[in-house]
């Protein structure tokens, strides 16, 4: 993908407050590649993780928040265990998901949960699901 | 361990219900192995998930709720679930750890408590106190050689430095468990590989991840001639079985193999009646296998 960088970008409030409300600092990231590699959803993902923490390096806030990665992450914590630098993308993209939720803006509908899924799915597959997707 | 011993047990949402074959079997062999899982009589959800932004306290009060209970019962704490574990033992540790934190859920949750419990999983029970030596003395029923695939998943192990039930990237507590109780555990690649986990309620796109994931947990495993495969958590097992159903379905060749808790095989080891551990309650059928090779 092209992207156009100017100073701004790289004093990008958004990807300021993500490291604030996650405790991470992107810019530890040196692009080893250990987070997509060992992830799990990567290739479900638009952008993997450590793509996600370099387009956030570039301050493109919008890339980071329009690709779907934040909601295809399930918090598995692979990204993390082999991260030689110590950065959790689990981290981001909970902090990521928390950014859109803290709006009021649901990821997922509850009603839209089909009939057999929420009588059948042990009851913490949906607590989980909807803190992870309902605000 | 010489005298019978209460140990304060959180079950947790799952266990009461959908599990309930899983804590029915676990309480049962725990009388066998000389202790008693005592129940707290007060409890709450734990919330399912470690809220992964530190700046999210409110995901803590829930979990802080049940350990201040916890607290009241004893100096631990023990869990099934893998995912109650994770979370309890982690926000356990962010209490202990973070005073201003631990201030801030006291005040919310009106009720004082430091992060001193110690959290530990049935499994650790097993292996540390009860040992698996003692384990290995009390079977009657040995499983005889059965490829057992122990199935780990995400919650037990990571972050390593959090939980660490056993060595994050290879661990071996289940498949310890099993040569005590005469299993021949066979070692596959995704067996620390996440199943999906709460995307199983994520939609259309979510379903497409469970399915793809777990498929390859399955796929793992009996492609290294796994002949059952044993799980420590209510989610893993939902997804690993409903992603099998769909295997059998689409996937020409594949050969279905069951999927039970691990305490419903350690109960029928240590000679507990077959008819009350629950087989009837799972999707694929351990009992024929069990049947055949005269367990």
């Amino acid at each position: 993908m092209k992207f156009k960088l100017k100073n701004e970008n790289i004093a990008s409030e958004f990807v300021a407050h993500i490291e604030k409300i996650t405790g991470e600092n992107a810019k530890r990231c040196y692009q080893c590649g250990n987070c997509t590699g060992g992830c799990p959803v990567s290739f479900k993902m638009d952008h993997g993780p450590c793509q996600i923490i370099r387009l956030m390096q570039m301050g493109q806030d919008e890339a980071v928040q329009e690709a779907n990665s934040m909601w295809v992450c399930v918090g598995c914590m692979q990204c993390y265990s082999r991260c030689p630098q110590g950065v959790s993308a689990a981290n981001i993209f909970e902090g990521l998901r928390q950014v859109v939720l803290r709006k009021g803006e649901d990821h997922q509908e509850i009603e839209d949960i089909p009939m057999p899924l929420l009588k059948g799915a042990p009851q913490q597959a949906l607590v989980c699901g909807f803190r992870k997707f309902v605000s | 361990m010489s005298e019978l011993k209460n140990i304060p047990y959180y079950p947790g949402c799952t266990l009461n219900t959908v599990a309930k074959h899983f804590e029915d079997s676990a309480k049962e062999s725990a009388e066998t192995l000389g202790f008693t899982l005592s129940e707290l009589e007060q409890w709450n959800c734990c919330g399912a998930s470690y809220p992964l932004s530190p700046d999210n306290i409110m995901g803590l009060t829930g979990p802080a709720k049940v350990l201040f209970e916890a607290s009241k019962a004893g100096e631990s704490v023990t869990t099934l679930c893998s995912v109650c574990y994770n979370v309890l033992k982690r926000t356990n540790k962010t209490v202990h750890d973070d005073k201003e934190k631990r201030e801030t859920i006291s005040t919310f949750i009106e009720a004082d408590y430091d992060g001193s419990l110690e959290v530990t999983h049935y499994l650790e029970i097993l292996r540390d106190t009860v040992g698996f030596s003692k384990v290995k003395e009390s079977v009657t029923r040995p499983l005889k050689d059965i490829k057992i695939g122990a199935y780990y998943g995400c919650m037990l192990l990571r972050p390593f430095e959090d939980v660490g039930i056993d060595d994050h990237e290879a661990p071996t507590i289940i498949e310890d468990l099993f040569k005590a109780l005469g299993a021949k555990p066979v070692d596959f690649p995704n067996k620390i590989e996440c199943c999906g986990a709460h995307l199983a309620v994520g939609g259309k796109e979510g379903d497409d991840v469970v399915k793809q994931l777990s498929t390859c947990v399955m796929r793992s495993a009996v492609g290294s001639g796994v002949e059952l495969i044993v799980t420590s958590c209510p989610l893993c097992q939902y997804n690993l079985e409903q992603s099998q159903e769909k295997a059998v379905k689409e996937v020409s060749g594949y050969n279905a193999v069951p999927i039970v808790y691990f305490t419903q095989l350690l109960g029928l080891a240590l000679g507990q009646d077959e008819a009350k551990l629950g087989f009837e309650k799972n999707v694929w059928d351990a009992r024929p296998l069990l049947k055949e090779r005269e367990v």
